[in-house]
């Protein structure tokens, strides 16, 4: 039985395995911070805007609601992670083309709710992705732009396949 | 930062260990699954724990099966493995169309139907379409394992059945027969239902055979059961029955004002949503 207030995790961390001693009390969220990786962004802290969205084991989750010992044995996904390689991901490549920022306060959750749901289902409809969306706010775009470019990056991503 | 204070985390790995842990801590420690009501709850200090027992890793407590004339769905099985199921879109099309649609993709990833009931945060959709659908919940204690129906076990805000040694460890939910359908209509106006109505009847063509069940979620405490007799045996277009069914609706609940809406705006939707999940339940093609 546990008897102290953390707990050792493994988990990868944009595809690498780290062993951390996590505080149980910790967010997922801060963690990711204090890693240096602060894509993901504290907004309303209470589920209902998207701006710290992260996927975890594929799906997309609110990283300030989720406890970062949630990590063990599952495959976090931040925004960090997309171009890695050195060119960035088809949906951050469609979201400049339709100009879908503006501050870009949203955007690194917007675009890792986006992959994921082109994970989960690469030929979406524009009601899907509306549908998908709800509970990602933006303040700027008026959303339009942000939906063209999900189904542009469906398309892209489809083609590529 | 919303800081939350220290706690012990038990990660059990099966039914029994969890059991044993939530006879051991008592009312000192919280079941936890998906968080997605708890976190925020001790992020705003409204609630304190020194020990919270995360209950995913019980498998026991996982995933959707088709068993005798019921299906029965693990207390840790997330909104999203339940908006997904095969098994639910065949069996239980209503109740999966309204896990498509609670909260956001977010929480319907993390949260689970067990938490849901357990935390029985009002604002929720399915207690009511689980009520309507006649569905019990399952719980497992040191005394060994007992059946409530939903409505029985949820006793007010925030306020269950659930013994401080017991735990949520499934929903059983009976199988409509042939001829008999189910729906869900809701308005919400942030992520939460301002008003939820669920229907189940048996209808054919547009004529109600007996009584539809009707429960308005959201707006009381607990869903409450309207009573729906003046549609026995008549049409969804006879006016003067679906209306007096409306009225019933919208005398029965009891709503304050809160931030989804003053008490008299909550009692006029009660019977709009009334209405609609009605209007839907025979016409599916009609508004929502
Ligand atoms: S900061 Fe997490 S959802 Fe808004
Ligand atoms: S681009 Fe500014 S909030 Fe979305």
């Amino acid at each position: 039985m546990s008897d102290t207030t953390t707990t050792a995790v493994t988990g990868r961390i944009n595809g690498r395995e780290q062993t951390l001693q996590i505080d149980n009390a910790d967010l997922l969220l801060d963690v990711l911070r204090d890693l240096g990786l602060r894509g993901a962004k504290p907004s309303c802290e209470m589920e209902v805007c998207g701006a710290c969205t992260v996927q975890l084991d594929g799906l997309p989750v609110s990283a300030c609601t989720t406890l970062a010992a949630e990590i063990d044995g599952r495959d976090v996904e931040t925004i960090e992670h997309l171009d890695a390689d050195g060119t960035l991901h088809p949906v951050q490549e469609a979201f400049l083309r339709h100009s879908a920022l503006q501050c870009g306060f949203c955007t690194p959750g917007m675009v890792m709710t986006a992959k994921a749901l082109l994970e989960q289902d690469p030929d979406p409809s524009r009601e899907d992705v509306v549908h998908w969306l709800e509970g990602s706010i933006c303040r700027c775009t008026g959303y339009a732009t942000i939906i063209d470019a999900v189904l542009d990056a469906a398309e892209v991503m489809r083609r590529a396949r | 930062m919303l800081i939350l204070s220290d706690f012990r985390l038990h990660r059990p790995a099966s039914l029994a260990d969890a059991l044993l842990l939530r006879a051991e801590l008592g009312d000192e420690g919280a079941v936890y699954a998906g968080g997605t009501e708890l976190l925020l709850a001790l992020k705003m200090g409204v609630l304190e724990y020194e020990h919270l027992i995360d209950i995913k890793r019980c498998p026991e407590l996982r995933g959707v099966q088709q068993v005798d004339g019921t299906v029965r769905i693990g207390a840790a099985t997330t909104h999203r493995d339940l908006e997904t199921s095969p098994l639910l879109a065949r069996l239980l099309p209503a109740l999966a169309e309204l896990e498509r649609h609670v909260a956001n993709i977010r929480v319907r990833a993390a949260g689970t139907i067990g938490g849901n009931l357990a935390f029985a945060e009002p604002h929720a959709d399915p207690p009511a379409m689980l009520t309507a659908l006649d569905a019990r919940v399952e719980l497992a204690g040191p005394a060994g394992v007992r059946e409530l129906p939903v409505e029985d076990f949820v006793l007010g805000a925030y306020e269950t059945a659930l013994g401080d040694d017991e735990l949520v460890t499934a929903v059983v939910v009976p199988v409509p027969p042939a001829g008999v359908r189910a729906t869900y209509r809701k308005l919400a106006t942030l992520e939460r239902p301002t008003v939820g109505v669920a229907v189940m009847g048996e209808v054919a063509g547009d004529t109600f055979a007996t009584a539809p069940a009707v429960v308005v979620g959201a707006v009381d405490e607990r869903p409450l059961r309207v009573d729906a007799t003046p549609l026995a045996g008549a049409s969804v277009r006879d006016r003067d029955a679906l209306e007096a069914v409306v009225e019933a609706a919208r005398d029965l609940v009891d709503p304050v004002d809160d931030l989804s809406g003053s008490a008299d705006y909550k009692r006029h939707l009660t019977g709009v949503v009334t209405r609609r999940a009605l209007e839907h339940i025979v016409d599916p093609g009609s508004p929502s």
